[in-house]
């Protein structure tokens, strides 16, 4: 089935056809299953209704990340709907017999930062969770998607989903990235360019020489905001990063099963004379540090750019959207991006968690201080991450900046849980999105790189991070 | 699920573009925990604004929404549909959706018809009109009194699992447990290391019983 010519997409849908259904649909084999508080309860309850059991639960892992609290000095209050929510995640895991990683464990973090960690996520894989962040898994060569919670009770039920075949795009990432500048900057200005709709219907694989140079934490990054773009897919095709990240984790295969498993995995590129139904190229040396500055994630310019100015869009439609987005991020067309003071910093979520992103972050933090007036919090994606950051004495960097130093879940991504901004403060956030009260009823999101959220913290406005470097040197 | 097949009404007009899972239904009630009365907290910012089209007296009790472009982006939360569902929403009509939301309407025995252009503009009059729409998912026409009705695609699958009521695991149950069956033997075959075993989690998770 896998002669010549097929796309990396293609290999990973035809290893999974439980039964063609005719234009472009089939019925798919999941076999890994990410399972969350705030998706799951009514999935679970679904089950229970119409009496049905786990068809295979060791294909899915459960763990609280949504809702749980960051801070160790006050949990989630005991019957507060956090607390019940995480409670009711535990039942039921224990009555159907999932694997649950609990929030004081080892092993806990964000969905999709422990997948990875654990060696869950695998090349040549079809991986589902309750969350449109799960793209991110694609960065192994999986095909990983976001499902709703009624698709969740499907694949407890039957380890499989009906899905649409999608078309294919690739893009290619050529040259190297500048200095102070993230994975996170070219996928703005990616998304900037094509827009919230321009992968929409595509399955997306990245690809090029700058992709090929990525570590795994990188393409995760990239893989992660491809949802942004309107792609439920992003893929990078799995190589020796890849089976070099992997290797030794708790559930990736071992000894001769490894073998076997990575001359699968070295199967699964796309071919050379592979034909994608669109194609796009890009010269990362050329981009530079981005920040968004409206309420969605292609709003966003090099942070040496200005606001724009509504009366300059042409097209009606656009101009009142954009009209509108400035109204509530109340900002002035023509303002410097970088004169934009900030109240609050998050760096955290599935997006820029990983300890290279923290590493960033205190490159640029250490030995200078928080801004007055400034609240700023670092909240690792895993456990593992933070003992790896305590390990390097990354939190000491932080704490003595003035960061606050947490523990793993997805806290200020989400306003779910007790981290939040108040109406009308003004975030620089790690995140991946800058949705209208995303981080709490009217709050203001500016998405970035951790480096320059760091920066930002530093001076309590916008800042280009590349000018706190040239002040170092 | 309720099977579709027609529907009687009026429509809510909600043209603005962009209009995303959160603004349905913003995360902090994510937290409830059934799908029964979310249709309380359905668009709960943008409901506080008198002018916002879902408080329109004359459009009371409407089940159907004339939605912007790019409808229910963002956010996979199934809630947002349970939302629109629970207030009594059976049919959205936009120039496109979100794809999580898209599925998760069809699910949910809401009917998403993507129409655009001059079609679309003559739906979104008669929302802002007050007209009464009559839709028919067998003929997939839309009737809002004028000459002749608009005609609508949707795939067949899903118009079919509509028209059924049956949703999706009801479908695979019935139809697909042996294929799943020859798939799993195949597949444990050619790619073992897919099987998880069951003890290899002991490191770092709990597997039933007591974890309290
Ligand atoms: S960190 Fe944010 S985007 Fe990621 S899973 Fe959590 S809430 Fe979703």
């Amino acid at each position: 089935m896998t002669h010549g010519g097929q796309t990396l997409y293609a290999k990973l849908w035809d290893a999974h056809v439980v039964r063609e259904q005719g234009d472009g649909e089939a019925l798919l084999y999941i076999d890994r299953h990410l399972v969350q508080e705030v998706s799951s309860p009514q999935a679970f309850e679904g089950l229970d209704r119409r009496s049905l059991r786990f068809r295979r639960p060791s294909a899915h892992v459960a763990t609280p990340d949504h809702a749980v609290s960051t801070d160790v000095s006050a949990p989630n209050p005991r019957d507060s709907l956090m607390a019940l929510q995480v409670r009711r995640l535990i039942e039921n895991s224990r009555k159907h017999g999932v694997p649950f990683v609990g929030e004081t464990d080892a092993a806990h973090g964000i969905v999709h930062v422990i997948g990875p960690e654990l060696g869950f996520t695998l090349p040549g894989c079809t991986l589902v969770c309750g969350d449109s962040h799960t793209s991110t898994h694609g960065a192994f060569g999986a095909l990983a998607f976001g499902i709703g919670s009624s698709q969740c009770e499907t694949v407890f039920a039957t380890q499989c989903l009906p899905q649409s075949r999608q078309k294919t795009m690739r893009i290619n990432f050529n040259g190297r990235l500048s200095p102070g500048v993230a994975v996170k900057d070219v996928v703005l200005a990616l998304i900037a360019q094509i827009g919230t709709e321009g992968g929409r219907g595509y399955a997306v694989e990245y690809a090029g020489d700058a992709v090929r140079a990525m570590s795994m934490e990188q393409r995760m990054t990239l893989c992660n905001m491809t949802i942004e773009a309107g792609a439920r897919i992003g893929l990078v095709a799995p190589d020796e990063t890849t089976f070099a990240y992997l290797k030794g984790r708790p559930l990736a295969p071992q000894g001769e099963l490894w073998d076997q498993a990575v001359a699968y995995w070295r199967s699964l590129p796309s071919d050379n004379d592979a034909r994608f139904d669109s194609e796009l190229t890009f010269d990362v040396s050329a981009v530079v540090p981005h920040v968004s500055w409206g309420t969605n994630p292609s709003q966003c310019s090099p942070v040496t750019g200005r606001v724009p100015d509504p009366a300059a869009e042409a097209d009606p439609s656009k101009r009142g959207k954009l009209s509108q987005s400035l109204a509530y991020m109340d900002l002035e067309p023509g303002t410097s991006l970088d004169d934009i003071l900030i109240d609050r910093v998050f760096i955290g979520s599935c997006t820029n968690s990983r300890i290279e992103d923290l590493r960033a972050a205190a490159a640029v933090a250490e030995g200078r201080r928080v801004s007055a007036g400034v609240s700023a919090m670092i909240v690792p994606g895993s456990a593992q991450v933070q003992a790896q950051a305590e390990a390097e004495g990354l939190d000491r960097i932080f704490r003595e900046a003035g960061f606050s130093w947490r523990s793993a879940g997805c806290s200020m991504c989400v306003a779910m849980n007790a981290d939040r901004l108040s109406p009308g403060e003004r975030c620089a956030s790690t995140s991946n999105r800058n949705f209208e009260g995303r981080q709490g009823p009217g709050g203001r999101t500016h998405i970035m790189s951790p480096a320059m959220a760091a920066a930002a913290a530093i001076t309590g406005r916008l800042t280009d991070v590349r000018e706190l470097a040239e002040e170092a040197a | 699920m309720i099977p579709f097949h027609t529907l009687t009404s009026r429509a809510i007009p909600l043209p603005a573009a962009d209009i995303d899972t959160d603004a349905i239904l913003p995360a902090r009630f994510l937290l409830l925990l059934s799908r029964e009365g979310l249709g309380e907290h359905l668009f709960h910012e943008l409901r506080r604004n008198a002018q916002f089209a879902l408080n329109r007296p004359d459009l009371a009790g409407a089940q159907i929404i004339v939605g912007g472009p790019r409808f229910g982006i963002g956010s996979s939360r199934e809630q947002a549909v349970w939302a629109l569902a629970d207030y009594g929403i059976r049919c959205i009509i936009a120039p496109s959706f979100g794809e999580i939301f898209y599925a998760n309407c069809i699910n949910n025995g809401i009917l998403p018809i993507t129409l655009e252009g001059e079609p679309y503009e003559g739906v979104l009059d008669a929302a802002d009109a007050s007209v009464e729409f009559h839709i028919d998912l067998t003929a997939q026409t839309i009737d809002i009194g004028k000459r002749s009705p608009i005609t609508f695609g949707i795939d067949a699958s899903r118009r079919d699992a509509l028209l059924s009521g049956r949703d999706t695991l009801d479908t695979i149950l019935h139809d697909d447990m042996e294929h799943i069956a020859r798939f799993e033997a195949q597949q444990q075959d050619a790619e073992p290391w897919l099987w998880i075993d069951e003890t290899q989690f002991a490191p770092f998770a709990s597997i039933g019983g007591d974890n309290d």
